[in-house]
């Protein structure tokens, strides 16, 4: 569908709208900006798309849930990896992230990267905090376009 | 269990839906960056632009439309854009006696789905990105137009309408061998 280009462009112009400040706008708040863009979304998507699912039974399925049916709706693709330490950290590997994946193969543009993960974490993070998981959602990314983001539950 | 199946549900129904609350929450960080919605108006119309010179290619490239030869091959191409990328069929209308200006009626406007203008932002055209996208696009296939929205059913008119008027043909950006 090419609504999904549609999706590409907003995401390309989101990130290049927040970091037109230069000088003005430290990379850190830009960032944050992303992420909150992203949360917002994410929290707002997960509501829509399960609406009709059951309850998820813990967090790992709740956590399934993100890996597959999320990302195959947002980034048409299922997450190529799911680890865990069973202590509320989760590492969530994408061998192939839909934002990276036309940019480069290896590690030019490397520290651009983080500009393109931002609004994902955020995104992530707004899933689950509709979901009834407080988190903080980081990502890493070593070698374009393979990228992992890592989700560390807060437990209160 | 149902978990399997409400990913089919309607994936293009969803993919519509992620892409009308990401530009929704665009909008929303727009609002609270900018002190008047003038500036945010300015700025979507901007990023529609950026969009449209992009989009174009991936237009040419995906639906292949050949060359416009008038204005209403133009029209034509806009409407079976927006059949492509939202998935809505505008009506197109109202020539101008010229020829050289027309609108572009949307009975349901997709990306303003979930929306609803608080009384501080009615000066705030909230799909302002399509009349930028209208505007890029066209631009890189040597057409200047201007594009603007004169009806907007967030503000409570009956339809969406954006009105597109030719205002020149780029002939120098033209590269030499062509026609």
């Amino acid at each position: 569908m090419a609504e999904e280009a549609m999706f590409d462009f907003i995401h390309m112009e989101a990130v290049s709208y927040v970091f037109q400040g230069g000088e003005k706008i430290s990379e850190d708040e830009a960032i944050s900006k992303l992420e909150h863009m992203g949360f917002a979304t994410g929290y707002r998507l997960v509501e829509r798309l399960t609406r009709e699912s059951g309850r998820y039974k813990d967090e790992l399925d709740i956590m399934k849930y993100i890996c597959k049916d999320l990302w195959v709706t947002v980034y048409k693709k299922q997450i190529d990896n799911l680890r865990t330490n069973h202590q509320g950290v989760y590492v969530l590997h994408d061998n192939r992230f839909r934002f990276l994946s036309h940019m480069a193969a290896g590690k030019q543009y490397l520290q651009y990267a983080p500009r393109y993960l931002a609004f994902t974490c955020g995104l992530v993070r707004g899933c689950l905090a509709n979901l009834g998981v407080t988190c903080v959602v980081t990502a890493e990314v070593t070698q374009l376009p393979a990228c992992k983001f890592q989700i560390q539950v807060q437990r209160g | 269990m149902s978990r399997q199946s409400m990913r089919a549900n309607d994936p293009k129904k969803v993919s519509g839906e992620l892409f009308t609350l990401t530009y929704g929450s665009l909008v929303a960080q727009l609002l609270k960056d900018y002190e008047n919605v003038d500036d945010v108006n300015r700025q979507l119309e901007r990023m529609g632009y950026n969009i449209g010179m992009r989009l174009i290619e991936d237009f040419l490239a995906r639906a292949n439309p050949g060359r416009c030869y008038d204005l209403r091959d133009t029209a034509d191409k806009i409407q079976q854009a927006f059949k492509l990328y939202l998935g809505v069929s505008p009506s197109i209308g109202s020539w101008s006696p010229g020829g050289d200006e027309f609108s572009v009626v949307l009975e349901t406007n997709p990306m303003a789905e979930f929306v609803e203008l608080p009384d501080h932002c009615l000066g705030l055209r909230y799909s302002n990105i399509m009349a930028g996208v209208i505007r890029g696009a066209c631009e890189m296939v040597q057409l200047e137009v201007m594009a603007w929205f004169i009806a907007d059913q967030l503000k409570g008119d009956n339809v969406t309408e954006i009105r597109v008027k030719f205002v020149k043909r780029l002939e120098d950006a033209i590269p030499a061998g062509e026609d």
